[in-house]
């Protein structure tokens, strides 16, 4: 039986964490995601986890400390958001090139400038070409399933990549909701031993890991970063039924809400699919067919399953939390609109940016959206592809 | 109890307004409800304004935004009521609860014209005579049970007991008189 419970966000993390107790914790405090560490070191300190807590002076340091941990052949983790991330730039890319299955709490956070402590996903945003696995959370509940399913994908043998698990700053982070939490034991069994085949304190077998690599090797490496990332897909879905047979929660790369029979449909991350599931529900009582996509997947990005699941629609428009500053559009969208094209879909498509800076985004907003994509679906006309939901004006 | 029920908390830095929320959700969780309970982060500091909500609902809830039509309001300090509008979106078939000594003439008139019910609870006093120091929170989630209805009198004082026996292990002598506000508070709450 699963536990019934209410917890925040960022508790919901630090229990998976426990559940996990991996053998290195590394982090430094930043807001908003502050209490998962704050919390993980409690546990450190009752005897729940057997972890080594290492509290660093710095992401770039925690970041390194995980690498290390990860390299001897330990199982890391540690929580940041944006301007921790962006401190950790360096190391980022040194986890997922020396391939260790890190796992990361992002709890998503404006970064700076000008200073902002609240939601949006820019910090992820700036990473998503790192490497890593991108896992994004609708609520409590997803940003702790997603935390138990990390290692088993991260560390698979064809995998062994670096994994985020995202969740919206304040929004879901410190907001308190039900949650069914599963059995530690189940966990346990479930999360199992990570046992690397190549680790530096393996004596029987003396490696060097991270040396230089050159014109030689290094074009080499990136294909296999690529086509790790490519097999994760199948990964992340066996992983995902194996936790379906545990809990009889689904999850797959997106989740498709009212969106088989929709003629209109938004998509987009984290906490607004649950406001927009809200949304479509209202609009469904009026008779008008709204859906929804909500990516979890965002890293590998399953472009063929995204464009199939919305061939049929008449016009879809993408929310994108983070602005690309590019003058083509937010990041989720020019990856939806590649997707569509390389697949051969035709399907009118906008994009919002949306929510920057934790501006709240209101039902009555995603509403207004619905309305312009009915109205695009009529004429099939788009004015202006690249727009803004809830800029004042 | 219709199905979802939304409300705002209005208050200052300190006062517990926030805690207030959260107990709310706990004391909802515990009686088999769906629930939210989050703040409104801003530069937080003692003696500022601040915000809070809660949904509270027989379907788990999906809506991620703060709450601008609320079925009510519950005003923890009532000297925000001349530079707060508390009552913004606040439906008329819901209410507003005030922590307050002030009269009819008074709130009505700061209330700029709200025609929906009133209710009024003198929180210091409550507090000052259980606790002998002044927590307005814990009145004014009985007074918000009470008017709302979320739950009864009784699953909120079974359910805060067991609260406050876990909250408060250490100081053991404040339960009885935090159970004590909480029944005062129920029978103290009126409507103008």
């Amino acid at each position: 039986m699963s536990i019934r419970e209410r917890l925040s966000g960022n508790e919901a993390a630090a229990i998976a964490m426990k559940q996990i107790n991996p053998d290195v914790v590394a982090a430094f405090p930043i807001t908003p995601s502050t209490e998962i560490p704050q919390y993980f070191s409690t546990f450190v300190n009752n005897g729940a986890v057997d972890t080594e807590f290492v509290a660093v002076e710095s992401e770039h340091s925690a970041m390194s400390a995980c690498v290390g941990a990860e390299a001897a052949g330990g199982r890391a983790m540690t929580a940041t958001s944006a301007n921790g991330l962006s401190y950790m730039w360096e190391m980022i890319y040194i986890a997922s090139s020396m391939r260790l299955p890190i796992v990361m709490s992002l709890v998503n956070r404006a970064v700076s400038g000008p200073l902002n402590i609240h939601n949006d996903h820019s910090d992820a945003m700036g990473v998503r070409d790192a490497g890593w696995i991108m896992l994004f959370s609708e609520n409590n509940q997803e940003a702790y399933d997603n935390l138990i399913m990390a290692h088993q994908i991260a560390e698979h043998k064809d995998v062994l990549l670096p994994l985020m698990v995202c969740q919206d700053g304040f929004i879901t982070s410190h907001s308190i909701e039900n949650i069914e939490l599963i059995e530690d034991d189940k966990v346990k069994e479930f999360v199992g031993k990570y046992t690397p085949e190549h680790y530096l304190l393996n004596a029987k077998e003396p490696i060097a890991m991270g040396p230089l690599d050159l014109q030689a090797y290094l074009f080499e490496h990136k294909k296999q970063q690529a086509e790790a990332m490519r097999h994760a897909k199948q990964v992340i879905l066996d992983v995902s039924s194996k936790f379906e047979e545990m809990t009889g929660r689904h999850y797959s790369f997106f989740e498709e809400y009212k969106l088989e029979d929709a003629e209109i449909a938004i998509i987009c991350m984290n906490s607004t699919a649950g406001t927009t599931k809200f949304v479509v529900d209202q609009l469904r009582e009026k008779g008008i067919k709204a859906g929804l996509l909500k990516v979890r997947v965002f890293r590998p990005f399953p472009a063929e399953e995204i464009a199939n699941a919305l061939a049929h629609l008449k016009a879809v428009a993408v929310l994108d939390k983070a602005d690309s500053l590019n003058a083509i559009g937010g990041a989720l969208y020019t990856d939806v609109t590649s997707s569509m094209y390389v697949n051969s879909k035709q399907v009118p498509c906008v994009n919002y940016i949306y929510g920057i800076g934790g501006r709240d985004t209101k039902a009555n907003e995603i509403e207004a959206v619905f309305h312009d994509l009915e109205e695009i679906a009529n004429t099939g006309k788009i004015e202006n592809p690249y727009r803004y939901m809830g800029l004042r004006g | 109890m219709k199905d979802l029920i939304e409300i705002r908390w209005h208050g200052r830095g300190g006062q517990g307004a926030k805690t207030a929320s959260l107990l709310l959700a706990d004391a909802a969780f515990n009686t088999g409800k769906y629930i939210q309970g989050f703040p409104e982060y801003g530069p937080e500091r003692m003696g500022a304004p601040i915000t809070a909500y809660n949904r509270i609902s027989n379907q788990p809830i999906t809506i991620h935004s703060n709450i601008y039509e609320p079925d009510y309001v519950v005003v923890v300090d009532d000297t925000l009521l001349e530079s707060v509008d508390v009552t913004a979106g606040l439906k008329e078939t819901g209410g507003v609860i005030i922590n307050t000594t002030k009269d009819e003439a008074y709130l009505k008139k700061v209330l700029k014209g709200y025609a929906g019910p009133i209710y009024t609870i003198d929180a210091r006093k409550v507090s000052m005579e259980t606790l002998g120091k002044y927590f307005p929170n814990t009145p004014m989630l009985a007074a918000i049970v009470k008017v709302s209805g979320v739950m009864t009198d009784q699953e909120l004082l079974d359910d805060m007991k067991g609260s406050f026996k876990h909250k408060f292990a250490k100081k053991p002598e404040v339960i009885e008189p935090n159970m004590k506000a909480l029944e005062i508070a129920l029978q103290e709450v009126r409507k103008i």
